[in-house]
């Protein structure tokens, strides 16, 4: 009983701690974006990795995702005989939801992982123990131009995904079930407002902030050895995802 | 001078400094010897506030490192250069880069006189024709002097080197420690080596302290070392298998 009291107070304690040094780092890379935003040139090669390099991957999951939201749209519409529709169910999935989650997800898997393991390694090679020691701060060389691309790269990716996804949608709907062209056009062109091209935009902003954090913390922090950086790494895909998820409900209900 | 007193030191229930004390006189070099996994680099990182002792007081000319973070710390990081174990470089930059990398983050100098500047330090270490390599295409010797090339770079006036010649042959060892000896006789810089490489290293040390659990068992000119009575001392010098110092 007393081992299983301590256990849980060990773990307690530790959880608590390791979320505390994570509310710190994402404060201190804050600060550092305000104060060192770090050279340009480095920012632009973190948005060619982060952004362009997932280009592929993001094209290629918004124009299946649009053509499933064509068929399954379409198949739940045409029970109510408004197939003329389409087009604004497919946008608005895509727009306030999908493509914020979807490109998010797409970019953890692809550039977060990549995060981790590329300052784990740093970690365990001691190179951020030798910036340090040359009295330069690590943060202005590894975290803040991560942090800066990745917010700027997302929501560009979201777009790409959204305005991919609709033409999915599209060519489904439109091509090989059939729907009007200019209804599927027109209904979206009159439903989708402002208000639902923000919220996306704003939740791809919080989405890229979350992959840099937790993607720059867990390799910072990476325990010892390529064991060390193999477990990071994995739980930097894992948590970034599920905070992602976590973040996307509570941010869609103020956003509603 | 750099000053060592009583430092503690744990890491969960392994306790790895015990008490340590140590002064580090200025422009000479100083050698710690002593068995593997004794905290020789917990101590080196000590002295340049990588780590924090659990009590104790380091003091470097003069100024107290407990406690320090941010840019009271860096000011005091400013006097050192440090080689690492493994070298440490930057596996993403060329062996150009990581050497003028200092001088661009620390220095206002331009182009031409960074670019003057690295292939000179590149020379002086005995490396020609490399720095548009990248560091794993490099030996584990060559590593190491570019990484004392980037140590040196900028002239610090302590220079802590953590084991510079472990794991290289009897030739690359002796152009290494001859290396430390002409660059510290060019710029006089105060020198701590982390070293295992007996006799080797009394050639150019000129203080050698021996740490053995957790604490400094004696100090001294290398030939006082040599000639010690202590029966770990003589042990440790004479690689003998009997003695105090057990590694099983």
């Amino acid at each position: 009983m007393c081992v299983l009291v301590q256990a849980i107070g060990h773990f307690t304690i530790g959880y608590v701690r390791d979320l505390g040094r994570m509310g710190r780092f994402l404060l201190k890379s804050f600060y550092m974006i305000a104060c060192h935003p770090g050279n340009p040139r480095t920012i632009l090669k973190q948005m060619r990795f982060i952004g362009t390099k997932s280009l592929f991957v993001v094209v290629l999951t918004a124009a299946f995702t649009g053509m499933v939201l064509g068929l399954q749209g379409y198949y739940s519409l045409a029970k109510f005989g408004s197939e003329g529709m389409l087009g604004t169910a497919v946008a608005l999935s895509l727009i306030r939801e999908l493509g914020p989650v979807l490109s998010a997800l797409m970019v953890t898997g692809r550039a977060g992982s990549a995060i981790t393991a590329e300052i784990g390694i740093m970690r365990i090679s001691e190179q951020i123990d030798a910036l340090e020691t040359m009295a330069l701060d690590p943060f202005k060389y590894l975290v803040t131009p991560k942090f800066i691309a990745a917010v700027i790269s997302l929501p560009l990716l979201c777009a790409i995904f959204d305005v991919v996804g609709i033409y999915g949608g599209w060519l489904v709907g439109v091509k090989l079930l059939g729907v009007n062209p200019g209804a599927y056009f027109y209904e979206m062109e009159k439903s989708v407002v402002w208000r639902d091209i923000y919220s996306g935009i704003i939740k791809s902003l919080s989405f890229g902030m979350i992959i840099a954090w937790v993607g720059c913390y867990k390799g910072y922090f990476a325990g010892h050895g390529a064991e060390g950086v193999s477990r990071a790494t994995t739980e930097s895909v894992v948590l970034t995802s599920i905070t992602i998820l976590i973040w996307d409900y509570f941010l869609t209900s103020i956003l509603l | 001078m750099i000053i060592l007193h009583d430092i503690h030191k744990s890491f969960g229930i392994q306790k790895v400094l015990d008490g340590f004390s140590l002064d580090i006189p200025t422009g000479r070099i100083t050698a710690i010897i002593g068995p593997s996994g004794e905290g020789k680099s917990v101590l080196l990182k000590h002295i340049i506030g990588l780590l924090q002792p659990d009590s104790g007081m380091i003091k470097v000319d003069g100024e107290s490192i407990l406690g320090l973070r941010g840019s009271p710390l860096n000011r005091i990081r400013e006097k050192f250069g440090m080689l690492f174990q493994n070298a440490a470089l930057f596996d993403s930059m060329t062996v150009f880069e990581n050497v003028a990398f200092p001088l661009q983050e620390k220095t206002t100098l331009g182009k031409a006189e960074i670019r003057k500047r690295v292939l000179s330090v590149l020379e002086n270490v005995g490396l020609k024709n490399v720095e548009h390599k990248f560091p794993d295409e490099l030996s584990g010797g060559m590593k190491k002097r570019v990484g004392l090339a980037r140590a040196v770079v900028l002239s610090p006036k302590i220079i802590l080197f953590d084991e510079p010649t472990t794991g290289l042959d009897p030739i690359s060892t002796r152009t290494i420690h001859n290396l430390i000896r002409e660059t510290h006789a060019k710029f006089g810089f105060t020198a701590v080596i982390v070293s295992h490489e007996i006799p080797e290293i009394f050639d150019i040390a000129h203080n050698v302290a021996m740490l053995f659990r957790g604490r400094i068992l004696q100090q001294g000119t290398p030939d006082e070392i040599m000639n010690s009575t202590h029966p770990a001392v003589k042990q440790f010098i004479n690689g003998s298998l009997d003695g105090p110092i057990h590694m099983m």
